[in-house]
């Protein structure tokens, strides 16, 4: 017991360090990319406030230090960091902090149940595939995965925005709330009928990964010696799927799922944009084409941290929870 | 109902020589699905590059015009056709695609090597960095790198390029790691070849195969972030029409009832890729024969 415990604390400090260096490697690359940039963020600041005499642009300059070099301003913008400072935002006039935090909030309530929708139809769908493997249930469902991983999420959000929120009515067109209602006056149900169609979208981008992997897995347990041998004790069906199956497929399943985050913040900044969901993915493609410096820097670093504790949780499950990995380790 | 089932006996009797891919084995078949597919894939992208910029002029007179005949997929805000557009902004698509993955597809397989084959500092390293590309969602590292060079084309390839070599790399290195150790290797080590010599008689000829498939493999991706990211407004001008691009302006005409600005473009989209998906999964079966069978 002793040992484990000390094993777990071990695997986190390693991943922890490794995060960190990876933090830190995406805050100088990224601050590297917006350095060269051609595109100058003091001329989109002046077209937004209106003309400008050179003093005044000079000024500016100055104030955003502009005018040293850029190993000065990286310092200068990592100290600030330390310090909780992400700058303010050009394009919202706001600190980066307060604008990440508010819409992490509304990204975070999407990527959780489209998550959890995707895991749940993903795995279950991955198990009937592969307890009926070669089956017209596996023939079927693998077709429509492959046919779903070749079909872009952008485009399936506006197909989904024509039929439900504009043909049928079922659906509002977008945002997060009804437009006009102060944020206090909304009900839970309000946001959840906003929500639904972007997470639905969103998880059908990412559940058929896991159901394909799910389903190899399934196969393979199927194929071992211990299946053969509960087989040959009279177990079938759903006990032979609840007593090997399910056990030996849901934590593999579930890793790879925490490993997902990548894909599931790059497609939440697409739907984001589809149903207009104001969340860190739409305000991370706004920064960007509005050159708003800080901001994108911001959420870049903050999506990074996002993806780095999904691989990490799923690093540590793998350590921590599957006896056969824990014992082989020590 | 009795002459149904004489029917389908029948059906069932001959359908053997009537469909006679059935006959064929999996790597036959595989390779003449491949040449169909490739030829189909060039005929579309064929037709897009010769369509003239004359054919998508705007016309006002035929604005706003759902599906018919004359316009099958029917017309845009300024009266556009969104077939001639579709196609011609699928092979600007697609070229943008094939050229990023080309050259993701060289970095991937260089870095797999240089990982597998050089000290194990570089093999950490070079790890270190496989997962540093693979923490940065690609969307933001795309829309990153696009802003670096001042949106554009330019931003575009070197984004697609530059985050889709890991999982190649990966790929390789494993395969390196693995060649390295056959006995083979280790014998025409022990008689003196160099390590070079090695790499080009014994390792490319495995690694080519894989390094092709993992290149074709790679297309559909390229190809759905190009979309996805020139719809989000990075990449080529507006008046370039990709795919994205088109989808893009559709999202303002949506609650117009124009659907068929959206639907149709999307159909086209999914199609090519699916295409080059299969073209891929069939090339795969018949560059490599041990896991044809599956």
């Amino acid at each position: 017991m002793k040992n484990t415990v000390k094993q777990i604390v071990l695997l986190f400090l390693k991943n922890s360090i490794r995060m960190l260096s990876l933090l830190f490697a995406v805050s100088i690359i990224s601050f590297a990319l917006v350095s060269v940039s051609p595109i100058d963020p003091v001329q989109q600041y002046i077209m937004g406030i209106g003309p400008v005499s050179e003093e005044q642009r000079a000024e500016i300059e100055a104030y955003w230090g502009l005018d040293r070099p850029p190993v000065a301003r990286y310092i200068r913008w990592l100290s600030a960091l330390f310090r909780g400072d992400f700058g303010t935002s050009l394009l919202y006039r706001r600190p980066v902090t307060e604008i990440i935090l508010e819409r992490f909030q509304n990204s975070l309530v999407l990527m959780l149940c489209a998550w959890g929708v995707s895991g749940i139809i993903g795995f279950s769908l991955g198990c009937v595939m592969g307890m009926n493997q070669g089956k017209w249930q596996d023939r079927l469902f693998r077709k429509l995965c492959y046919f779903l991983s070749s079909v872009p999420t952008f485009w399936l959000g506006l197909v989904f925005l024509l039929l439900f929120s504009v043909r049928l009515g079922w659906f509002p067109v977008g945002f997060s709330t009804p437009i006009g209602m102060r944020n206090s006056e909304v009900r839970i149900w309000q946001r959840l009928h906003h929500l639904a169609l972007p997470a639905f979208t969103l998880s059908l981008m990412s559940f058929s990964d896991i159901a394909l992997h799910t389903r190899q897995k399934m196969i393979d347990v199927m194929n071992s010696a211990y299946v053969l041998f509960a087989r040959a004790r009279g177990e079938f069906g759903w006990t032979l799927f609840v007593r090997h199956g399910l056990r030996n497929t849901l934590l593999p399943a579930l890793t790879l799922q925490f490993a997902s985050f990548a894909e599931l913040f790059g497609g939440s900044v697409l739907a984001e944009n589809v149903f207009s969901y104001p969340g860190l993915g739409s305000a991370v493609s706004a920064a960007g084409l509005h050159s708003d410096v800080p901001l994108l820097l911001g959420i870049t670093l903050f999506s990074t941290l996002f993806v780095c504790i999904g691989n990490m949780t799923a690093n540590l499950l793998y350590g921590v929870i599957d006896p056969k990995i824990r014992e082989a380790q020590s | 109902m009795k002459k149904l089932r004489q029917w389908l006996f029948h059906w069932q009797q001959w359908k053997t020589p009537l469909l006679p891919m059935k006959r064929l084995n999996v790597r036959t078949k595989a390779f003449a699905l491949t040449v169909i597919l490739f030829s189909l894939i060039v005929t579309i992208y064929g037709v897009g590059i010769l369509i003239p910029q004359k054919a998508v002029a705007t016309d006002f007179a035929h604005a706003k015009q759902p599906p018919s005949w004359q316009h099958l997929f029917g017309t845009d805000n300024l009266g556009r056709d969104i077939l001639v557009r579709t196609l011609k902004g699928m092979s600007v698509s697609v070229t943008i695609g094939i050229v990023a993955s080309c050259i993701s597809a060289v970095i991937g397989i260089l870095i797999g090597i240089a990982a597998a084959v050089g000290s194990r500092f570089w093999d950490s390293v070079i790890n270190w960095l496989i997962d540093l590309i693979m923490g940065i969602p690609h969307t933001v590292f795309i829309i990153l790198i696009s802003f670096a060079l001042g949106r554009g084309l330019k931003g575009l390839l070197a984004g697609i390029a530059a985050t889709h070599w890991a999982s190649l790399a990966r790929l390789i290195r494993g395969e390196v790691l693995q060649l390295r150790n056959q006995h083979y290797i280790t014998v025409s080590r022990r008689l003196g070849k160099s390590g070079s010599w090695i790499l080009i008689h014994h390792m490319l000829p495995h690694l080519v195969p894989q390094f092709l498939v993992g290149l074709i493999l790679m297309f559909p991706h390229a190809i759905l972030h190009e979309a996805s990211i020139s719809f989000l407004g990075y990449g080529l001008p507006p008046e370039q029409p990709a795919v994205g691009i088109i989808l893009a302006e559709s999202m303002t005409y949506l609650s117009a009832g124009m659907w068929w600005m959206a639907v149709f473009p999307g159909l086209v989209l999914v199609l090519i890729v699916w295409l080059i998906d299969q073209l891929g999964e069939n090339l795969r079966r018949v560059i490599d024969p041990f896991h044809a069978q599956e």
